[in-house]
């Protein structure tokens, strides 16, 4: 594989495209999940970090892993902009991933409060991966207002019912001009994989590993299966008959010049 | 079989006790309990129609084993699952219950489980609520710390690692005043991460008073949506007013907290409608305001002090459990806390199956702490327990115990922003 072929986010490059979530398992077992995903990018929620614990999730994550804080329990721009600044107060870096949700039920993003917030925290000098619904006006105005990558949602956060969203996701694939990270719902390698071949830029899951048997098999499946995908993409795939046979003589071969 | 609740303290004078036991045998000495009292705000809410509706026609009898098959396999829940799965019926499939539960609780919380501990400040009570170890005319010893008390109790707590407190008082406004428990709210922040409150319920202005205080999650008990029965339980004081109560978490979410709380108090009536009741309040109330975070508890009745024969009746542990994971099921998002009422072992296995988060280092008295977390005597006076307590794990062997079953103990998920 081309050693080349980096994800490029905020100006800063990653050769794995797989971004761990931290907020459903152990911590004692973020050290081998990252190795065993081979990610360079965890995410963690602020309000998490937030404990004078005993045990800090911060102190669980090795140095050498860039930190993607979300801004999980915001229910508007204003409160992922508090809680993105308080991030950086942490020293959770620049990185954020805006998430606010005014649905404790679902938990699905809303676009219009991620675009707010966006704009002002790209304006602060924040590294903004926004999670969004894959809406294609929406993914343009977060373009507008600064992201450094959209991150549409495959289905609901914790389902497990991978890519529901899948002709949508490939429409801000083929539109957008920035890294689309396929985030939430992803449960199963193969499902990461199918979204890498259609061009995602890379894969974001949790939920898939927390619940597995084996959560550091998981990690290395998912990581093989990202990587899968990612070769086919670039390989550029050839033609799959999706229904029936084609024919052996070209139609148009009647036509004379 | 019914729990006898009257008990005679000596020390009542013969027009207390005189006035008691006409409140106990004469349901006319007793005020309209859907009546509101002065001062207790009215609002305007189609939630308990919708709720009371539902579980007036919930005959849990017609439910056959079918029914809950299907319920198991449907993909969503529907309210009429949610009723198969509480009736009788669903009780020879409680493993296939729990096992489906306990995958929904993983894809929403993965392997966490929250601590917390509850302080209580004051046990006055102006209730007369036959069940409780408060009720006003319980022979206990009183008691109501003072903000340096408070100060030193929390401090206690807070070495002891706790991130989350949940504040309780007896429901005495003239006691605890509305002004008492915001100053409580205020030093609580100073050592909590999150502060919640489970206090009488007050008026929407009230609710947001204490919410600039700090407090951010308001949990009141129903303690039984039957409204029949309920009348003959709180037989004097503002708890009386059913319809007050149960628009409290409604006008706790107006008044601005983040979330709110719900129960029934298992075992004084018919279970499996006031487990139904709880849920179709939260799951109408979270329609209404989906930003809202809800929880669901499940306590049983518990002995008191001057009476230990106080009990569950026929809500044994395999019912308790059944309604716990009927809960899950029909409301993946919802915490679920489960009270140091119940046992290590029951605790130990339902936060495996559907519930998130529990409490330790319990005290359910007041102002001994100290004594209790240290060994060290109380210097002070102390004021008794509201009930008994079943599961006395200290805050430390709690988090121990929790990692040793292979859960990821959370001290604090939240940010006041």
């Amino acid at each position: 594989m081309n050693n080349d072929d980096k994800l490029v986010l905020g100006g800063k490059t990653f050769s794995s495209r797989f971004i761990l979530g931290s907020g459903k398992y152990s911590l004692s077992l973020i050290e081998a999940a990252i190795n065993y995903a081979g990610a360079q990018i965890i995410t963690l929620a602020v309000r998490r970090a937030n404990t004078k614990e005993h045990e800090n999730i911060l102190d669980y994550i090795p140095d050498n892993v860039t930190l993607l804080p979300n801004t999980s329990g915001a229910r508007n721009a204003e409160e992922a902009v508090r809680i993105a600044r308080l991030a950086r107060e942490l020293g959770c870096g620049d990185f954020v991933k805006v998430e606010i949700m005014r649905d404790s039920k679902y938990l699905l993003p809303d676009n219009n409060e991620t675009i707010k917030a966006t704009e002002i925290l790209s304006k602060e000098g924040f590294i903004v991966l926004p999670y969004m619904y894959p809406d294609l006006y929406s993914a343009r105005d977060l373009v507008n207002a600064g992201a450094a990558a959209v991150m549409p949602l495959a289905s609901p956060i914790g389902s497990n019912k991978g890519l529901a969203t899948k002709e949508f996701i490939q429409i801000l694939i083929d539109e957008i001009d920035l890294p689309v990270i396929v985030d939430a719902g992803i449960g199963r390698p193969s499902q990461a994989c199918e979204a890498m071949e259609m061009g995602a830029a890379a894969i974001m899951a949790n939920t898939a590993l927390a619940t597995a048997g084996d959560l550091p098999l998981m990690a290395s499946a998912f990581n093989n299966a990202i990587k899968a995908g990612r070769e086919a993409y670039l390989a550029k795939p050839g033609r799959v008959l999706t229904r029936g046979a084609s024919a052996s003589d070209p139609l148009t071969g009647f036509l004379r010049n | 079989m019914e729990n006898s609740f009257f008990i005679d303290s000596q020390k009542l004078s013969p027009a207390a006790l005189e006035k008691k036991h006409r409140l106990e045998n004469d349901p006319s000495s007793r005020t309209d309990h859907m009546k509101y009292m002065e001062g207790m705000e009215i609002i305007n809410s189609d939630i308990c129609e919708k709720v009371m509706s539902q579980v007036k026609e919930y005959d849990y009898s017609k439910y056959t084993a079918r029914d809950v098959i299907a319920a198991l396999e449907h993909e969503t829940c529907s309210i009429e699952d949610f009723k198969a799965l509480l009736s009788p019926a669903a009780e020879p499939y409680l493993e296939r219950m729990a096992q489906k539960a306990k995958a929904e609780t993983s894809k929403h919380f993965g392997n966490t489980v929250y601590l917390f501990t509850p302080l209580y400040i004051a046990n006055y009570c102006e209730n007369y609520c036959v069940y409780c170890g408060f009720n006003c005319y319980n022979d206990i010893r009183r008691m109501k710390l003072n903000a340096e008390q408070i100060d030193k109790e929390m401090k206690v707590i807070a070495d002891s690692g706790m991130e989350e407190i949940l504040l309780l008082t007896g429901e005495s406004r003239a006691k605890s005043s509305i002004e008492y428990i915001g100053e409580a709210c205020k030093l609580a922040r100073k050592y909590f991460r999150m502060v919640g409150l489970e206090i009488y319920p007050v008026n929407t202005d009230e609710y947001r008073y204490l919410h600039e205080c700090g407090a951010d999650y308001v949990t009141v008990f129903q303690e039984t949506y039957d409204t029949d029965k309920y009348e003959t339980l709180h037989l004097l004081g503002h708890k009386r007013v059913w319809p007050y109560r149960f628009d409290s978490q409604e006008r706790a979410l107006m008044g601005g907290m983040r979330g709110a709380g719900f129960s029934a108090l298992l075992g004084l009536s018919d279970f499996r409608k006031d487990a139904l009741a709880s849920a179709l309040h939260v799951y109408y109330l979270q329609r209404k305001y989906p930003h809202a975070e809800m929880s669901l508890s499940c306590p049983r009745l518990r002995p008191i002090i001057n009476n230990d024969k106080i009990n569950p009746l026929d809500v044994h542990e395999t019912q308790l459990c059944q309604v716990l994971c009927a809960y899950r099921i029909f409301m993946p998002f919802v915490g679920i806390t489960v009270s140091s009422r119940e046992s290590e072992s029951f605790r130990n296995g339902i936060v495996k199956i559907a519930a998130t988060k529990i409490s330790a280092g319990v005290s359910t008295g007041i102002g001994d702490h100290e004594s209790k977390y240290s060994g060290k005597e109380s210097d002070g006076a102390e004021g008794d327990e509201q009930f008994e307590i079943a599961d006395d794990r200290s805050f430390e062997r709690m988090y121990k115990d929790m990692s040793a079953e292979g859960l990821q103990p959370v001290l604090n998920d939240y940010l006041y922003v």
